[in-house]
């Protein structure tokens, strides 16, 4: 379980997407914020049903209690936290292990179980 | 069923073609064949005006061959029948051709009556007929400057339409002391009169005329029984019409002493195989002039063929149009001559309004009515007349102009009372086809087929289905989506109103949860409109969908598209060159748009600042192609060059796309402008289009092309340019203001409450007193706009954002091209795999995308 630092939480946009690298995998990843505590998503850039790596520019936002992003082409929602597809449940895409720490952004290829918050 | 029985009809008019199209419906295997005598199947004859004002003869036309063939149906076109052999049962074409036939169905229809006038038969006198008589008529009207319709009744009228719509100097000549005559009382007929003048056609009533000869200012003179005379250069006859039962007398079948094929409750002629329909039948000593009573005749006929047993049992003749621009409305005993009917009139000299009802002696029933100027109680009291119903105690509500605004509450009609009468639909027949699960218009008119006749009964049916759906407890409900329970336009009333400013102010105050991809762009362009902020301001960055986001089109592949303004499509040389140099330099594919622009595809996100940087520095600004907003104004050449133009037009275009440019909207918005009425910038198919006149400027609106055309409507006429653009700022901020999102003015149009008059009430008028308000707006976004792309490459922060990875100086090598035509174009999947098997993805450098080798591979 190597993580690695990706970029400082300033080089992060609230409420939208940046992408990074990570070990040659295009990872999404969002900062949101609820009720004043930020919270960090970090899933995969690649979107299975356009075909292109474009997550990271989607609009990020909520669907009933699930917090999504919508593909920028064609509109369909992705758990963020998950990676689950919600107009077809069967289109999973990874999702990452993402940490603050001295303020910067740690990326694991593994998530983790505690979704990352500011520490 | 007798399942080889063969059906042969003659004529394929509107009746002609219901009658085939309601057999087909019932007999899936009955022989169809039809004879035609013009020389395309059926049309729409009764918005046969249009034809003048843009719409095409394929929109007017009822079928297709395709469709017919498809159906099964034979059918011949431009084929005249010679004679009817009814021992044989047959039927003899003038090219000699035979049919035989088990039953025959006659739907000949009628011909224009051309009064016999010495002088009647010279070249450009002509009849309003058929889709070949409008082809005359415009070919006269090319060469003439003046013309008059002999005949002011209703189809007369229709005709005045179409010579004003070529431009001619329009008289109407009637016969009678008043227009429509049959359908109007005296008052009604002068009401009219007086509001078609105001349009500039001139009535002349009381005109017997006597003779046509040649005139001293004009090609013809017509000269009138009171010695009178006037000038004119085309002639069109419309004084009634005839019934085409010339076949019908010469194989010896009953014909009136009038004209017309004598048929029975079954519309069947002397000859029990021999059916007659519509307007060549004559029923009980009456032809009936509508189509609606044309279909029924049609669906007698083809009850009595499949077995059942219904009876033409006459029609009802109200009637409710719109002439010359004028609502011109008749119901039933419209003359009050039953015995002892009462008649309520209201009169409104300022509005021109003129209202009347005939009731019973008793006050309980209604007998009929007319209305000129304002048909908006038409289908109220069509359904009191129809239905029988108990009038209120008060009747004279029912035209008194504060009942206007309360339409009869559908929720009161019968399930008998009859809604849509081109096809026979009841009420009933909605109740049952929303029974069946549909539940919106579109899905109900389809599956009944109400309103999609005349179209007379569009409002009615949507009141019915909007009663019927609150009766069944489904809400109506225009809320945005979950996180707001507001619509746009409410949203935005509460933005202005409240000063609001950001996304996360709004949705603490009046939402619930963080916001959704509909919610967030539907707001960002909300304050956009109402505020101007830098649409990259910190706190709309995430609003933006992600053409917004990064001022560009984003492409199937993830890569963008970049087009730079080029107001009104005039460009020089130079910046041609500069367009030209940045396209090689990063190796984009070039397209010229169909906004007159230039767009630049195949650009990786972290080339757009390189390219923007060569392109400002040039002079361009951003084109806000990504935009839901202004696109392009189009323009023709204009008088400039142009050997037709009459006014610049593409200085016009520059100006107002200058004025408008980076203007957020709920939905995008094109414009033109053409230098002439030969329209060659295609301005009627736009948002907002404007066509150069002599003396001015003519304003046209809400018009669309793409999906779902529209012909735009003509708002204003002749306008100077300070007017034009007044009305322009103030239809576009009252566009902003109350549209749905992604709802483009053609639809908002469709959807205004009172249409096209409101508009014009609203923003010419300034009815509600709000047009200066509109403008002041428009004029503080105007004053504050800036191009986007500029105030980027300012902002290093903003430009942070434009890198692939925030932790590489890598491009996505998920983007790879190919050559095509001599220009790149995404590679498809397939080809990215066979490239991928070839060279390892790790060795790819940025700067050298594999277009060499797929394209030498290929």
């Amino acid at each position: 379980m190597a993580w690695t630092d990706i970029c400082a939480f300033e080089d992060l946009v609230e409420n939208s997407g940046i992408c990074a690298l990570l070990n040659g995998q295009q990872v999404a990843v969002f900062l949101l914020e609820l009720q004043g505590e930020p919270l960090v998503y970090a899933i995969g850039n690649y979107d299975p049903l356009g075909q292109a790596n474009v997550l990271s520019r989607g609009i990020v936002g909520s669907i009933g209690e699930q917090i999504v992003v919508a593909s920028p082409l064609y509109k369909q929602h992705f758990d963020l936290t998950t990676g689950q597809c919600l107009e077809q449940p069967e289109v999973v895409i990874p999702v990452y292990g993402v940490k603050l720490q001295q303020g910067r952004v740690w990326l694991n290829a593994v998530k983790q179980d505690q979704q990352a918050s500011a520490a | 069923m007798q399942q080889t029985k063969q059906i042969l009809v003659i004529g394929n008019g509107m009746v002609g073609h219901h009658f085939i199209d309601q057999l087909r419906a019932k007999d899936p295997l009955a022989q169809i064949t039809v004879l035609c005598g013009e020389a395309q199947l059926a049309y729409d004859r009764v918005h046969l005006s249009g034809y003048f004002s843009g719409t095409s003869a394929e929109q007017l036309a009822l079928t297709t061959e395709q469709a017919y063939q498809a159906a099964n149906i034979q059918y011949r076109l431009n084929c005249w029948v010679e004679q009817i052999n009814r021992e044989q049962q047959l039927v003899v074409t003038s090219q000699g051709g035979q049919f035989y036939y088990d039953e025959l169905v006659l739907a000949t229809g009628s011909y224009a009556f051309v009064p016999p006038i010495p002088g009647n038969d010279q070249p450009h006198c002509l009849v309003y007929r058929t889709l070949q008589d409008l082809d005359a008529i415009a070919k006269s009207a090319a060469v003439s400057k003046v013309g008059v319709v002999i005949g002011g009744g209703l189809l007369g009228l229709e005709a005045a339409n179409a010579l004003k719509q070529l431009g001619l100097q329009t008289h109407v000549v009637e016969f009678a002391p008043q227009l429509m005559a049959v359908q109007l009382d005296q008052n009604g007929g002068q009401m009219l009169s007086q509001k078609i003048t105001q349009l500039g056609v001139q009535v002349h009533t009381g005109k017997a005329t006597q003779a046509i000869v040649a005139g001293a200012e004009c090609r013809y003179q017509l000269q009138f029984a009171d010695g009178e005379s006037l000038e004119t250069d085309l002639v069109l006859f419309s004084a009634g019409i005839r019934p085409y039962d010339q076949l019908a007398r010469s194989c010896g079948l009953a014909v009136g002493d009038r004209g017309g094929i004598v048929v029975n409750d079954q519309c069947q002629t002397s000859d029990p195989h021999i059916y007659a329909i519509g307007e060549c039948a004559l029923w009980q000593q009456k032809i009936f002039g509508l189509v609606a009573p044309g279909y029924q005749m049609a669906r007698v006929v083809v009850s009595q063929l499949t077995g059942g047993g219904q009876k033409f049992s006459g029609a009802d003749m109200s009637t409710k149009l719109k002439l010359l621009g004028v609502e011109v409305g008749s119901i039933g005993d419209a003359h009050a001559r039953t015995p002892g009917a009462l008649s309520y009139v209201f009169t409104d000299p300022r509005a021109q309004v003129y209202k009347k009802m005939v009731v019973s002696s008793d006050g309980k029933r209604l007998l009929g009515a007319v209305l000129v100027g304002d048909t908006s109680n038409y289908d109220s009291l069509l359904q009191y007349a129809l239905n029988d119903m108990l009038l209120p105690k008060q009747p004279e509500q029912l035209i008194l102009p504060a009942a206007s605004g309360a339409p009869l509450a559908a929720l009161t009609l019968p399930n008998s009372a009859t809604i849509c009468s081109c096809h026979n639909v009841a009420k009933g027949d909605i109740v049952a086809a929303m029974d069946s699960g549909c539940c919106d218009l579109a899905s109900i008119k389809s599956c009944t087929k109400a309103s999609t006749g005349c179209g007379g009964c569009t409002a009615l049916l949507k009141s019915v289905v909007d009663d019927e759906l609150k009766s069944r407890g489904v809400e109506v409900k225009n809320h945005l989506c979950e996180h707001f329970a507001y619509s746009r336009q409410e949203l935005l009333h509460l933005v202005q109103v409240g000063g609001i400013k950001t996304f996360a102010e709004l949705l603490s105050r009046h939402g619930q949860g963080l916001g959704c991809d509909i919610c967030k762009p539907t707001v960002a362009s909300i304050l956009a409109s109402s505020w101007n902020d830098y649409v990259l301001k910190k706190p709309h960055v995430g609003l933006q969908d992600t053409n917004d986001t990064f001022l560009a089109n984003m492409q199937k592949d993830g890569s963008y598209s970049v087009v730079p303004r080029i107001a009104g499509g005039e460009i020089t040389a130079e910046k041609l060159l500069v367009i030209g140099q940045v396209a090689l330099d990063f190796n984009l594919y070039t397209k010229i748009t169909g906004g007159q622009r230039i767009d630049l595809f195949g650009a990786r996100l972290e080339q757009l600042p390189a390219i923007w940087q060569r392109l400002v520095d040039a002079g361009f600004e951003t084109g806000h192609a990504y935009g839901k907003s202004l696109r392009t104004v189009k323009s023709c050449v204009g008088s400039t060059w142009c050997r037709y133009g009459v006014q610049d037009s593409v200085g016009q275009a520059i100006a107002i796309e200058n004025r408008y440019k980076g203007l957020r909207a709920p939905h995008k918005i094109k414009m033109a402008v053409s230098g002439c009425t030969r329209e060659c910038a295609e301005a009627q198919s736009k948002d907002i289009g404007i066509i150069a006149t002599e003396n001015g400027w003519n304003l046209y609106v809400c018009g669309n092309g793409g999906m779902r055309p529209r012909h735009a409507d003509l708002f204003a006429t002749d306008l100077d340019t300070e007017t034009l653009i007044r009305y322009i700022d103030r239809i576009l901020m009252l566009y902003i203001r109350t549209a749905d999102r992604l709802q483009r003015t053609s639809v908002w149009m469709e959807k205004l409450d009172g249409g096209l008059d409101y508009l014009r009430k609203v923003i010419i008028d300034d009815e509600l007193g709000i047009g200066a308000e509109l403008e002041n707006q428009m004029a503080a976004l105007v004053n504050t706009y800036a191009c986007e792309w500029k105030a980027t490459l300012e902002n290093p922060q903003a430009l942070k954002r434009f890198r692939q990875f925030v932790n590489s100086p890598d491009a996505d090598e998920h983007i790879v091209f190919v050559e095509e035509r001599a220009q790149i174009r995404p590679a498809t999947a397939e080809e990215k795999r066979q490239w991928q098997q070839q060279i390892p993805i790790t060795q790819l450098s940025t700067s050298e995308l594999p277009v060499k080798a797929l394209a030498e591979e290929n």
